[in-house]
Formats: structure tokens, C-alpha cells, sequence
């Protein structure tokens, strides 16, 4: 996904849409017609790839779809769906249905602890790492290759790599035995689950954080710090006044991406416990598991996840929006 | 992108400043005292040891020839073999898994990059009615958690048999290639001074053609780094190929890799080597385009 800083809108004033008025159709359609030619493509994908699939998703959370109803297909014979539609059911019992705190509310919240622990650490650490970066160092390149290689190396690679050091006589339970540190049992204790899992995105997260906040800190003009000097102003005023601000636009996008991305996160948790560890899951790995991981697969319940999924991140990012027009802020995604 | 390796304070050089407020020595702009150097160091050599280690340990791991070597560490340096290279290559399905993650990344590439460059173009130049819903349509389609379109997906493409099919795969990652690229193409052409679509409509260009002779040959950084991230992006999906690829002919390296370890036997050692062939590719192509990678996150698109 990405998020791009809206230079056009503004620039040309003169190419509002035209005012209501009779045959405004047509007018618009003379005006504009190689516009809508040009998007055409991705309008005919999108709806043939996103928007029939989601209308037929939230079709079939209204029903009770699962694998021992839906049509299949067994040697050579076909048989025919056979379930029926019930209405809201699904998302009544999701939200509020018997034990639905165990299998929605608590995933819930760990969900939202999970992200804002993510993003908070890839933030602060990311942040830190570019001021660092950013300074006259010696080998400040060399540092730079070396501290992107999480990123660099796909995920699913080094989720594996993480899976052995965190095993439970793996390395790092060598270590802190050696130490004579408590040796917690990472793969297997729901608490520890938890805290792998954010030290493992966390580890995954930072890179992309930090060369996105170097970028923002080199695009800061230099005068500015020589004026807030000039001022008088201490490391930690220069910090909170200038450097901030100057990053605002690059971080309210990066934020933004990090929460819809560790939101989203599928990979580190799916790869690290598999379906062993369902108090760990997260609301799209849970979602993921009640799909497919199980048997008999609960497609309805699944896709209901999915749309609750959907609907969080869309009311999220409206706020988010709105907070930022608030601030005034120069972004537009 | 040059810029990233000059810093950005630039150095004050109007003497006066100096002299209306005099500092210690070495406290200059841009410089720093000894102590805050080699807390600098330290932390930045802290922070690239946390970084590598993962990597390290898996290769550190790789040469074991036991599958239990990674609880007995030590071991392996008295035994230290290339035999796990030698097994994954000649005898598991590692080139079959090689290729179809090549041909459902690179089909995936193609297609969002060439559907996607003349909408990137459109919404970056003109202002149409509906613009303003069709960018919120292209940003929401690109969060959709896989949750979402897992499961209709997977009914479709079981009607239409595409089930365990790279076509079927394909499709399903355009879903997200797709807008994403638009996004990050439009984020690139925004960066394309104006004056010369206007420069080629004054010359009695098209709109069609100002944008195929002028504005597509000035883009390729940026259909570059559309490219690669559609591709990366693909490479490293996970939920999508574990589920719908049921051949192990035909699983991608993401699956495939998650093979070696089952409920009854987990070939840690072989893991670890494929793990390793598989990283040193990707890695020595992220680090080639990086530079390019940065520009193109610092033109105001970044990453999805």
C-alpha cells in the first residue's frame, strides 16, 4: 500500500468538477473522457477482483457457510450448496453472543495492544536510530546497509530464523540461562507468546520506519537549526522544535501505513505459532484460523471476522483523516 | 538517492555567528564531542548486532548437519558441512518452488504495472468527477486485511476450478498489486513538472500521447519501483499461497519453506538452508535497487 503526498489538488484550481446544471453528464463526460478512459483498467479490475468478491464475502456472512455445506466437488461428485441464509446471526454472535469475549473481545484487544505496541516501538526505535543516522559519523553507510537487512530478507525467512533462536532450548534461552535469567517457555506461554510476537515485528518493523524518518530528517532545512542556535535554543528544545515538526508530514504517513500494516500483520504470527497458540492470535490470524485452520471450516463466521476487520480499519483511518485536517497538517491520502 | 548519504545540517559558515556566540571547540554544527561519537557507535553497533544476529544464526545454522544442531549450537563447529545445500537442492522440490514463486511474482509485476500506469497518470493530472471516491476506493482496497477476501476468493476461484492454479493466484494478489501500484505511480508523476504535458498539448499531443512519448519514458524510475514492490510484495505473501496452492509442485517458496517443519518430523537443518537460499537472492536485489527504493519513498509514495 502507499500513500502519496497530494501535489496536484490545489495546483490546478481551474479543473474543479463542473457545477450542477442541465446535461452535466454529458458535459462532464466530453470533458473528462480520457480521464475516465485511462482508469478504466483498474476500475474493470477492481471490480471484478475487490468489489465482487467483498459483495459476495458479505453475502456469505449472512449465511451459516461452512465447508460440510458449501458446493464441492468429491472424486466425481458435485454437490450442491446447501446453506441457508440467516440474517445477521453471524455478527450478533461475533459481538455478542455466548463466550464471544473469548473468541472476539479478548483477540480484540490484544489486537489493538498489539498494534499500538508495534507502531510505538518501530516509531521510537525507528526514530532514534535515523537521528543517529543522521549525524557527521564515520560509517555512517556501512551502519545504514547493516540495520535494513530485517527488511531486506523476507519475512517469512526470518520468522524462521527467530523460531529456532526462540525454541526452548534455543539460543536465546542458552543465553539467559547463562545469565541466570528466568528462562520463559516463548513458543508455548500465552504472556511470552505475546511478547515474542512484538519483539519479532518489532525487529521486522523498524528498518522501514528508519529510512523513512532519515529521509524526513534530511529534508529538514539546516537553517533552521542554526536560527533555533542562534536563539539559544538547548539540544532538547532544537529536538522538540524543530526536528518534530519538520517530520510531521513523513510521520503521520508512516504511522498511519504502520498501524494498517501491523493491524493487518498475517505473516509473523501466523508463521511463528501456526494454529498452536490461540490465545496469541491476532483478529486476522484468528479470522484466518476459524477459515481454514479447522475443521469443519466456518467460512460464514470467517468472512464476518473479515468485514469486522474491514470496518474497524475504514473507521480508523476516517478519524485519522479528520484528526489530521484538524491539524492542519499537509498530507493528503 | 545521493542525498542520504550527505547530512542534512549544513554546516554554519558565516564566521559573525561564530564570533557573536562563541563555542567549545568540537561542539560545532554537525560535529559532535567525543563522548556523544562513541555513544553513537555504540548504540548504532548494538542496534546492527540485533539486526544481523537473526540472519546469522539461520546461516550459523544451515551448516549443521543434524536436525536437532540448533539446540546443541556449539556442536557445529566441529562439524561444519555444505551437505543441507547439497540435499535441498538435488533432492526436494526447491527449483519447483523457485519457479512458480518467479512466475506468480513476475505475473503479478506485469500486470499491476501496466494496468495500473495509465490510472497512476490520470489521478495524478486530471481532476475528474468522482476523483476524490475513486483515490478513497483505491486506499481502502489497498488495507483490506486478507481476512476479507480470503474467504470469497476461495469459493470463486473453486467454481471456476482455479483452485491451486498460478492464473488463480495471480489474480488474487492483483487485487492488492493493482491499486497499490496506481498509488505509488501517481505518487511518482507528481513529481514530473506539469509545464511538460503542457509543453507536449501545446505541440498538439493527445492526452494519450503525452503521456505514452513524454511522461512513460521520463517515469521508469517509477514504474521501477512500482515493480518492485509489487514483486517483493508477492514474493513474501504467505496467507494467500498457504491456502489456495495444494500441489507441493506448485507452492511458492513461502509455502514451501513451511513444508520442512510438520506436526511429525521438522527438518530444521534442511529449513535453515533453504531459508538461506532463499534469503541471499532477495536480499543482494533489495540492496541493488535500494537506493532507488529510498528515492522512491522520498517522492511521497511509500511502500504497501
Amino acid at each position: 500500500m502507499t500513500v502519496a503526498i497530494d501535489r496536484a489538488t490545489g495546483k490546478r484550481s481551474g479543473d474543479r468538477p463542473p457545477r450542477p446544471g442541465p446535461g452535466r453528464l454529458k458535459r462532464a463526460y466530453q470533458k473528462h473522457w480520457y480521464a475516465f478512459a485511462m482508469i478504466v483498467p483498474v476500475v474493470v479490475v477492481l471490480g471484478v477482483l475487490v468489489l465482487y468478491p467483498l459483495a459476495y464475502g458479505f453475502y456469505l456472512t449472512l449465511t451459516d457457510a461452512n465447508s460440510l455445506n458449501s458446493a464441492r466437488t468429491i472424486g466425481v461428485n458435485e454437490i450442491e450448496a446447501t446453506y441457508k441464509f440467516i440474517g445477521l446471526d453471524n455478527y450478533a454472535d461475533i459481538l455478542w453472543g455466548e463466550t464471544s469475549y473469548d473468541r472476539f473481545w479478548s483477540h480484540f484487544i490484544w489486537t489493538i495492544v498489539w498494534t499500538a505496541a508495534c507502531v510505538g516501538l518501530h516509531y521510537t526505535i525507528g526514530l532514534g536510530l535515523a537521528l543517529l543516522l543522521n549525524q557527521k559519523l564515520r560509517g555512517r553507510t556501512f551502519y545504514r546497509l547493516i540495520l535494513i537487512l530485517p527488511w531486506a530478507v523476507p519475512t517469512f525467512v526470518t520468522v524462521f530464523g527467530w523460531r529456532f533462536m526462540l525454541a526452548d532450548s534455543g539460543i536465546i534461552n542458552s543465553g539467559l540461562e547463562s545469565l541466570g535469567l528466568p528462562t520463559p517457555l516463548w513458543l508455548e506461554d500465552t504472556f511470552w507468546q505475546r511478547f515474542a510476537a512484538i519483539m519479532v515485528n518489532t525487529w521486522c518493523g523498524v528498518p522501514f520506519m528508519m529510512v523513512s524518518l532519515l529521509g524526513g530528517l534530511q529534508s529538514i532545512d539546516g537553517t533552521l537549526y542554526e536560527a533555533a542556535e542562534m536563539d539559544g535554543a538547548t539540544a532538547w528544545q532544537r529536538f522538540r522544535h524543530v526536528t518534530l515538526p519538520g517530520l510531521r508530514s513523513v510521520s503521520s504517513t508512516v504511522v498511519l501505513l504502520g498501524v494498517i500494516w501491523t493491524f493487518n500483520q498475517f505473516a509473523v504470527i501466523f508463521l511463528l505459532f501456526g494454529n498452536t497458540a490461540p490465545d496469541a492470535q491476532i483478529l486476522v490470524t484468528w479470522a484466518y484460523y476459524l477459515g481454514f485452520g479447522q475443521q469443519p471450516r466456518d467460512f460464514a463466521q470467517s468472512a464476518a471476522y473479515g468485514m469486522l476487520l474491514l470496518a474497524v480499519l475504514i473507521v480508523f483511518t476516517s478519524f485519522y483523516r479528520r484528526w489530521l485536517n484538524r491539524n492542519e497538517q499537509q498530507l493528503a491520502i | 538517492m545521493s542525498t542520504l548519504d550527505t547530512p542534512a545540517p549544513a554546516v554554519a559558515t558565516g564566521k559573525p555567528a561564530g564570533r557573536t556566540a562563541p563555542r567549545r571547540p568540537g561542539t560545532r554544527r554537525g560535529e559532535m564531542s567525543r563522548g556523544g561519537a562513541l555513544g553513537s557507535h555504540g548504540i548504532l553497533i548494538t542496534a546492527s548486532l540485533v539486526a544481523l544476529f537473526p540472519v546469522a544464526w539461520l546461516v550459523f545454522l544451515s551448516l549443521g548437519p543434524d536436525k536437532d544442531d540448533y539446540l546443541r549450537p556449539g556442536g557445529i563447529w566441529g562439524k561444519m558441512t555444505l551437505d543441507n545445500y547439497v540435499f535441498v537442492l538435488q533432492n526436494t522440490n526447491f527449483f519447483d518452488w523457485l519457479k512458480s514463486s518467479l512466475i506468480v511474482s513476475l505475473g503479478t509485476t506485469v500486470i499491476g504495472v501496466l494496468v495500473a500506469a495509465t490510472t497512476g497518470y490520470a489521478v495524478s493530472r486530471m481532476r475528474f468527477p468522482g476523483y476524490k471516491k475513486f483515490m478513497w476506493v483505491l486506499l481502502v482496497t489497498q488495507m483490506f486485511p486478507v481476512a476479507v477476501l480470503m474467504v470469497p476468493m476461495y469459493q470463486i476461484l473453486s467454481d471456476l476450478q482455479l483452485i491451486d492454479t498460478y492464473f488463480g493466484l495471480i489474480l488474487v494478489y492483483c487485487s492488492t498489486a493493482v491499486p497499490y501500484c496506481a498509488w505509488l505511480m501517481k505518487g511518482y508523476f507528481d513529481t514530473i513538472p506539469f509545464e511538460i504535458d503542457e509543453a507536449g498539448r501545446v505541440d498538439g499531443l493527445s492526452p494519450f500521447g503525452t503521456f505514452l512519448r513524454l511522461i512513460l519514458p521520463l517515469a521508469k524510475p517509477g514504474l521501477a519501483v512500482a515493480a518492485f514492490y509489487s514483486f517483493i510484495t508477492a514474493f513474501g505473501e504467505v496467507a494467500f499461497a498457504t491456502t489456495f496452492m495444494l500441489d507441493d509442485e506448485r507452492y511458492t517458496l513461502a509455502v514451501g519453506l513451511q513444508s520442512f517443519v510438520s506436526e511429525h518430523d521438522a527438518q530444521r537443518h534442511l529449513m535453515a538452508a533453504t531459508a538461506v537460499l532463499i534469503a541471499i537472492p532477495v536480499s543482494a536485489f533489495f540492496y541493488l535497487v535500494q537506493k532507488n527504493l529510498v528515492a522512491g519513498l522520498t517522492a511521497g509514495g511509500t511502500k504497501g
